[in-house]
């Protein structure tokens, strides 16, 4: 996994609410056997005028010209400003693989849905919850500052806007860790791998009838 | 000190170590495979050269992609050559790493949420995860169940554990009894109209109260399959005796001295009486009508003697801007009545609704009744294999076959629409799946969650209608 420390990107604004992962990546592209490729249909029932299909070349389809990243202020965005309960609904992972691969490492929200916020950490993107009084201050700077960037640390665990004001956020130390190192966590967990043989053996001892029922 | 939640039980029953960053390492017991979220966890296994941890804790079934006709012909019959890698990628990891798998030919195949269940692969007390959000629905046996990425998918193949973090306890508590022709899916839409779509995020809800008590482990499964459309990962019931009673027999249920040992540790999986909740919501299942959602977001709902909200009163200009988007996106008007809404395609399946209670439901209100002429398509796709099978003994497939309605074959179906059922554009469905989110059921599409009964009601009436008017 690409390690994050600091980044500092243009700003794009989703504004509504409750947006979901079928949003975020719709279903038939979901039928990929592969983690990456997702880009260009990010958003695609917003994007485009028509729908989509797997395996099709994007640059020819008809784009809604009213979508937010179709304009150009906002095609270089890497930071994404979104409202309440952000990545709502299905655990698909496809959902932080198409935002990563459109080019996006943060995504700024009042709040996230919790397997979405947890698929971010495994990808390189960064989820980061804000009050929603600075959201809605950072919709307004976003909006009347065309190519408006904020700067996130990770290590120091803040958001500092043009002006030079500064936000902290909270996140878990771990995920934290992981992050900022690039580490495999898989990696990290076969470290405990006794710990894991010795809760296993005493709870086949416990519990036998969890072992073996489906070999 | 307080004592224990039933979630508190089973996190403490699973954890192999807490670690001092806050984080803890939870063992999985149970892991749920299917084609489309597993085939990146497979080859991440490969290209690391790891193992899986422990085969036995795994087993797999193709159900988002397979068609619902023509399924002689097995994987050759998937005409979309897309789905069919997916499907053939399944199997091939699943015989290369000596998994257990429900073929796509196998009576045993359906919906992972179903099959679980119902080959007692889903027993209490367990953790289990899938790589799909409605893995709550096996809360409804006191599991500690969820759904997972598919990072975390290769995780538990690759080390049999999960990075947790413990999340807060929740308690929703249904008084009293419900009234004739209200279901589990109207209680916990009722429920997630409540307390919105994110009124669970950060919680593990436990579903209690006399009502739920009262309901079959089929509509428990159904209330703890939408605790995500509700925010919360995991959904769980307490068990008692209609979760043993259910587990009973089952191929893959303990069997002689073990059952006795299983059904003694069973007994614990409830919370204690002095156990605190971080938060407690109650509803009165006498109030539950059945429920019908208008809008794009499962909280977007309403009882079906009630009316399309006009966002005029909405105060929160937030929640104001969803709902225009949304009456605008389903083609809906401000305060008109639910039963003017018309309707161009039922649906009854998914894993929220498509066991056999589900199919006996429906049948009962279309039996000697007609598909209305104004539809253009009303299905009915059972959950798995022995569900149809189960159905077809019990001559439900010839109601519904009589009435006008499709009998498919197992699957996901129109709830994802992955497979060939799909919606047009602009086309209204009453449906029996959990999402209704743009586009959920088909480009452009537009989705009603209900109940089957208030499915099987609008099919043969063409628009929404109470069911307790055709019920006798």
């Amino acid at each position: 996994m690409r390690a994050f420390s600091q980044h500092q990107g243009v700003v794009a604004p989703m504004d509504r609410s409750n947006v979901d992962t079928d949003m975020i990546i719709p279903k038939q592209f979901l039928k990929s056997i592969k983690r990456t490729g997702f880009g260009p249909n990010l958003f695609d029932e917003l994007r485009y005028l028509d729908e989509g299909r797997p395996d099709q070349d994007c640059s020819e389809r008809p784009i809604n010209p009213d979508f937010v990243l179709n304009q150009d202020r906002y095609k270089n965005a890497s930071v994404l400003l979104a409202r309440r309960n952000f990545g709502c609904g299905s655990s698909r992972e496809h959902a932080p693989w198409a935002l990563e691969d459109f080019g996006f490492r943060v995504i700024i929200a009042p709040s996230f849905a919790d397997i979405f916020y947890n698929n971010c950490f495994k990808n390189g993107l960064l989820p980061i919850v804000l009050p929603e009084e600075i959201v809605n201050q950072l919709f307004g700077e976003v909006e009347q500052n065309e190519g408006y960037q904020l700067s996130v640390d990770l290590e120091a665990r803040t958001v500092t806007t043009p002006s030079g004001e500064t936000f902290s956020f909270e996140v878990d130390d771990f995920r934290r860790h992981c992050l900022l190192n690039g580490l495999d966590d898989i990696g990290v967990t076969l470290e405990d791998a006794d710990a894991i043989k010795t809760y296993e053996d005493s709870r086949r001892k416990t519990a036998p009838w969890l072992f073996g029922a489906s070999s | 000190m307080a004592g224990k939640t039933l979630y508190d039980k089973l996190w403490d029953d699973h954890l192999v170590k807490q670690r001092d960053d806050g984080s803890a390492l939870i063992y999985i017991d149970r892991q749920l495979l299917h084609e489309v979220t597993s085939p990146q966890a497979f080859e991440g296994l490969r290209l690391a050269g790891r193992k899986p941890w422990r085969i036995d804790a795994n087993i797999a079934t193709p159900d988002h992609n397979v068609p619902t006709t023509d399924r002689e012909r097995g994987v050759e019959g998937i005409v979309d050559p897309v789905s069919r890698i997916q499907v053939e990628t399944l199997d091939k990891n699943c015989d290369e790493f000596g998994i257990l798998e429900f073929k796509i030919k196998d009576q045993r195949q359906g919906i992972v949420h179903v099959i679980g269940p119902e080959q007692g692969a889903t027993l209490p007390g367990m953790s289990i995860v899938c790589g799909d959000s409605h893995t709550s629905t096996h809360g409804a046996f006191g599991c500690l169940a969820h759904g997972i990425g598919t990072s975390e998918v290769e995780h538990v193949l690759a080390t049999q554990c999960l990075v947790q973090q413990k999340m807060k306890n929740m308690l929703v508590r249904v008084n009293g009894k419900l009234g004739p022709g209200v279901t589990g899916k109207d209680v916990v839409l009722a429920i997630i109209s409540k307390i919105g779509t994110a009124g669970g995020t950060g919680h593990a809800i436990e579903f209690g109260g006399e009502a739920i008590r009262g309901l079959s482990m089929e509509g428990r499964m159904t209330i703890c399959n939408m605790s995500i459309e509700a925010g919360a990962r995991v959904g769980m019931v307490a068990v008692d005796d209609t979760t043993i009673d259910y587990v009973r027999g089952r191929p893959f249920a303990p069997k002689a001295e073990q059952w006795d040992a299983a059904v003694e540790y069973w007994r614990s999986l409830r919370s204690d009486d002095d156990a605190v909740f971080d938060k407690v919501v109650e509803l009165e299942g006498s109030e539950i009508q059945p429920q019908v959602s208008w809008g794009t977001s499962p909280e977007m709902v309403v009882g079906v003697e009630g009316h399309v909200p006009d966002p005029e009163k909405e105060a929160d200009p937030i929640k104001r801007e969803g709902i225009v988007r949304a009456l605008k996106y389903m083609g809906l008007e401000p305060n008109m009545p639910i039963t003017e809404i018309k309707l161009d395609r039922v649906f009854i399946g998914s894993c929220t609704n498509s066991r056999i209670e589900d199919l006996r439901e429906a049948a009962a209100v279309v039996k000697g009744r007609k598909v209305s002429p104004t539809l253009k398509q009303a299905m009915v796709v059972p959950g798995s294999g022995l569900v149809k099978a189960q159905a077809e003994q019990e001559g439900l497939d010839k109601i519904f076959l009589e009435a006008g309605l499709e009998w498919r074959d197992p699957g996901c179906s129109m709830c994802l629409a992955m497979n060939a059922d799909k919606l047009g554009q602009g086309e209204h469905c009453a449906s029996t799946s959990n999402r209704n989110f743009e586009g959920r059921q088909g480009f452009g599409g537009r989705t009603h969650l209900v109940s089957p009964a208030m499915a099987a009601a609008a099919a043969v009436t063409g628009h929404f209608v109470d069911v307790r008017e055709l019920m006798n």
